[in-house]
């Protein structure tokens, strides 16, 4: 008799076991959650883990500019906004400088913008110079380090070299004054004069609510195979062919332009979120710069993004297995793209599938307001966080001076 | 292809100059490209001189280039970077990986898609859209009941093969009974068996009428006798009236997986003609559940008839305009199990089906099968997605067709086509071509005479062609079933 009920008492705690571990499968079945290290990244609460002070600038500095022009609020720049916004409110602000791991400055560089909405970095160097020197002047918080735990959030098209012409940026380099802060910037590209180590490299901006707003139902069938709206010739800047792009995008307009699999043209559609929501591979080719806000859009529509830049240093890599999400291809394969694509098992495509369906990498590519856990803004906060502690290179002796603040084009050396 | 690294000691060696008095050469060297630039037409590019003035001599080992480089138009002096150039050793890391600068645009020999890679990806899209379903889709589906009622008649083919690739296409299991007036017949019977489906083929024993007021009577009474074979067997599912002229999309039957007892669809009807400007607003031609803020059901919208009360068509093939009625049966559809005699769950507010359509009772749509029809329940969205549309387009009811439409044997008159893509020809001398031309082809085989009646064009004599519909109609009449 005794036996019987252990028997029993087994059979029922192996089916209630059974049963929690068929409910995680079915969880587990819909959405892969990535395991080890990575995927858990994703959700780490920043809050209690650093403190960020932020200075307070005079206006001209920011409020002033963005009154000038609200276009840039809506601009794949509008980070550096939506940043400073987000740490006035956050609870890893602190009032006190003496207790806070990083201090940030903000400063809007990325705001003079063209009648068309392009930004001018013209006066970017010495607005940001002028602000460092304000802050020095100010607060001693600058000269302890010379800058090595503030940080700055630069999207513009090659960070803190403050040009939108490649060879220009890399002739001008980082700016001297930004040698040892952190950079908060949309650009990565390896072994780039332009990409500082241990810059944290965050997705552009792209409009939540927007996008939000045009999703359709997930049972819609993914019937375009390969989607792309954007240009492959720059006339007006690269006449001559072969500068944009590095000659990328025109390979993939001329071998593929016959092509049904292929959805790519120039067109502007209104439908283009409800499209990429229908496709299986969303191209990301490199445009004059090598990210762009496909990537962030292709990710939150569940298509797969075929990055096409060499050595690009992809947002939150750190945090976000992007191998694992997207398909890399190197410039030079561009015309065996179709060999490759359909040479991808399915197995595989499907994997990638269910990766992007996992709301946290949705989340993370987002500037949502107001800020929501996970999103972009808390992934900076867990890059600058995983930089804590700072090591003793950061602090300087008394007296020791790094920095040369004459250096770089004498144009910069004027003030704003 | 390393010019950043070939491009700094240019830079040194272009600094040494500057100091020296050569204060004045690049201004002059930037003078003399401008003007090349103006006189040729095209910027001219700077990259020559580095090609002149490289320190390094360009060596003859040419790098392993498989690709085509996209062939400047010969104009164009300086040709894009070679990439055979190579540079002294880069310094340290700044210059490996990406270069910048003018690349060469990578073409194919052959830039067309391969069929076999067109396949897989077909594969592919294939299983992901299977997977889609399984993850997003309706679990669970009931099967579907199709009734159709049909007749065999000219335009039978069109409309039952549009339904039939239709239904082969729904991914849930799926039984059609198609009720056919006149008893069944064999050119019904070859269509339906073209299909894989599950087909009851239920015979009817009158004739269809010619009027469309006794036509739709007729067809009702039909979807009842379906009605009423489905409780004799006491089938399973959702009853989905379809017509064979009518158009459905895929999601309806996606849609209809939802209802719970009886449902209602918004029908788009196609009836509108457009001949007449029409002025002002003309209401959507739709038949369908009306709502109202909260998604319950308050009424119908009906089509609008007045607009052609006196060019209505009465009897079919008479040119007009065809109405449909006030509610379309395709618009209704039904849980099977309201039907049976005893179904646990049954709602009060259904007749019983033996009690309905005796008497002379005109049953006009599936409300009349209730008692009460405030309990319907309002499919796509509150009537909002119209997922199909009502159509009748028929033929004249004495107009022939041939038997399976096969013509056999076939046609030995050459008629010319009315409308070809080709501007109008020329004069008589031509047409004398033809008339000696026909009597020659005649002799052809068949396949050979229709390509050449085909390419006829639109040079026509009216005596000829009422000459020739004589024989055509002739050629039909005799080949009448």
């Amino acid at each position: 008799m005794g036996s019987g009920t252990w028997i029993l008492a087994l059979l029922v705690l192996h089916s209630v076991f059974d049963g929690i571990y068929g409910l995680e499968q079915e969880v587990n079945h819909r959405t892969e959650r990535i395991s080890g290290s990575a995927g858990d990244v994703l959700e780490d609460d920043p809050v209690g883990r650093l403190k960020v002070f932020v200075y307070e600038l005079p206006s001209k500095y920011n409020k002033k500019i963005l009154h000038k022009d609200p276009r840039c609020l809506n601009h794949m720049f509008a980070a550096e906004i939506y940043m400073h916004r987000f740490l006035l409110s956050s609870p890893v602000r602190t009032l006190n400088p003496e207790e806070a791991d990083w201090f940030y400055a903000p400063v809007y560089t990325t705001c003079d913008l063209t009648p068309n909405g392009l930004p001018l970095p013209f006066k970017s160097p010495r607005m940001m110079r002028s602000a460092i020197e304000l802050i020095s002047t100010n607060w001693p918080f600058w000269n302890r380090t010379e800058g090595a735990d503030h940080f700055f959030v630069v999207p513009h098209d090659f960070g803190a070299c403050f040009h939108y012409q490649e060879e220009k940026a890399i002739d001008r380099g980082i700016l001297q004054l930004l040698k040892r802060a952190t950079l908060v910037q949309t650009f990565g590209q390896r072994n780039h004069v332009c990409l500082k180590d241990g810059s944290i490299t965050i997705p552009p901006y792209a409009p939540p609510q927007k996008m939000q707003t045009h999703l359709i139902p997930p049972d819609t069938p993914r019937s375009i195979f390969v989607y792309f709206r954007g240009l492959f010739y720059d006339v007006g800047n690269d006449p001559e062919g072969g500068y944009y792009a590095r000659g990328a995008r025109a390979s993939v307009w001329e071998n593929f332009k016959n092509n049904p699999l292929f959805d790519i043209s120039t067109d502007h559609p209104t439908t283009y979120y409800e499209d990429m929501q229908r496709a299986v591979f969303c191209l990301c080719p490199l445009g004059w710069a090598p990210w762009s806000p496909r990537l962030v859009e292709a990710v939150v529509f569940g298509c797969i993004p075929v990055v096409i830049a060499d050595d690009i240093v992809l947002p939150f890599a750190d945090a976000i297995p992007w191998e694992e999400i997207g398909v890399f291809v190197a410039e030079e394969d561009v015309p065996k793209l179709d060999t490759i694509l359909t040479s991808i098992p399915i197995e595989v495509i499907l994997r990638k599938q269910r990766l992007l369906a996992n709301p946290s990498m949705k989340q993370a590519m987002l500037f949502p307001q107001p800020a929501q856990p996970g999103d972009a803004f808390h992934q900076i906060l867990n890059g600058l966080a995983r930089k804590l502690p700072h090591n003793e290179g950061v602090y300087l002796k008394p007296g020791q001076k790094i920095l040369n603040w004459t250096a770089g084009p004498v144009g910069d050396l004027k003030p704003w | 292809m390393k010019q950043t690294a070939a491009q700094q000691p240019n830079r040194q060696a272009f600094t040494a100059f500057r100091s020296s008095p050569g204060v004045l050469f690049w201004p002059a060297v930037h003078v003399l490209c401008c003007l090349l630039s103006a006189a040729a037409g095209f910027r001219f590019s700077r990259l020559l001189f580095l090609l002149l003035f490289s320190p390094s001599p360009p060596s003859s080992s040419s790098l392993h280039h498989r690709h085509l480089l996209r062939q400047p138009p010969p104009a164009i002096l300086p040709s894009p970077p070679p990439p055979h150039i190579h540079p002294p050793p880069p310094p340290a890391a700044a210059s490996n990986g990406v270069v910048v600068g003018r690349h060469g645009i990578r073409v194919r020999p052959w830039p067309h898609p391969n069929a076999a890679e067109v396949a897989r990806a077909h594969e592919i899209l294939a299983r992901l859209q299977q997977e889609q379903r399984r993850r997003y889709g309706v679990k669970d589906p009931r099967p579907v009941l199709v009734v159709t009622p049909t007749y065999a008649r000219t335009f039978q083919a069109l409309h039952l093969t549009g339904l039939l690739h239709s239904l082969m296409l729904v991914p849930h299991p799926l039984t059609w009974l198609v009720v056919e007036a006149g008893g069944v017949s064999n050119e019904t019977a070859a269509l339906l068996a073209r299909s894989r489906l599950a087909v009851v083929h239920l015979p009817f024993h009158e004739q269809m009428p010619v009027r469309w007021h006794d036509r739709h009577r007729l067809e009702a009474r039909m979807r009842l006798h379906a009605l009423r074979v489905i409780r004799e067997n006491q089938l399973d599912g959702i009853i989905v009236f379809a017509d064979d002229s009518n158009v459905h999309r895929l999601e309806l039957f996606d849609e209809v997986q939802k209802v719970e007892w009886m449902g209602a669809l918004s029908v788009g009807i196609l009836a509108h003609s457009q001949r007449e400007g029409e002025k002002g607003q003309s209401p959507l031609p739709i038949q369908g559940p009306a709502c109202n803020a909260s998604g319950h059901l308050i009424g119908w919208h009906t089509f609008n008839t007045l607009p052609y009360a006196k060019k209505a068509a009465a009897f079919v093939g008479d040119g007009a305009t065809v109405l449909p009625m006030k509610l379309e049966w395709a618009g209704f559809v039904m849980n099977s199990r309201l039907l049976w005699r005893e179904a646990e769950e049954k709602p009060g507010w259904v007749r019983d089906l033996d009690e309905v359509g005796i008497n002379g009772e005109e049953i006009e749509s599936p409300l009349d099968l209730l008692k009460d029809a405030s309990s319907v329940e309002p499919l796509g969205n509150c009537g909002k997605k119209v997922l199909l549309w009502w159509l009748r387009a028929e033929a004249r009811s004495d107009s022939k067709f041939p038997a399976g439409w096969v013509m056999d044997p076939p046609l030995e008159i050459i008629v010319p086509a009315k409308r070809t893509p080709w501007p109008e020809a020329l004069p008589d001398l031509a047409f004398q071509v033809i008339a000696d031309d026909e009597d020659h082809v005649e002799v052809h085989p068949s396949k050979k005479t229709r390509s050449s009646r085909s390419k006829r064009s639109s040079r026509k004599k009216k005596k000829r062609e009422a000459h020739v519909d004589a024989q055509v109609s002739d050629l039909f009449n005799r080949q009448e079933k």
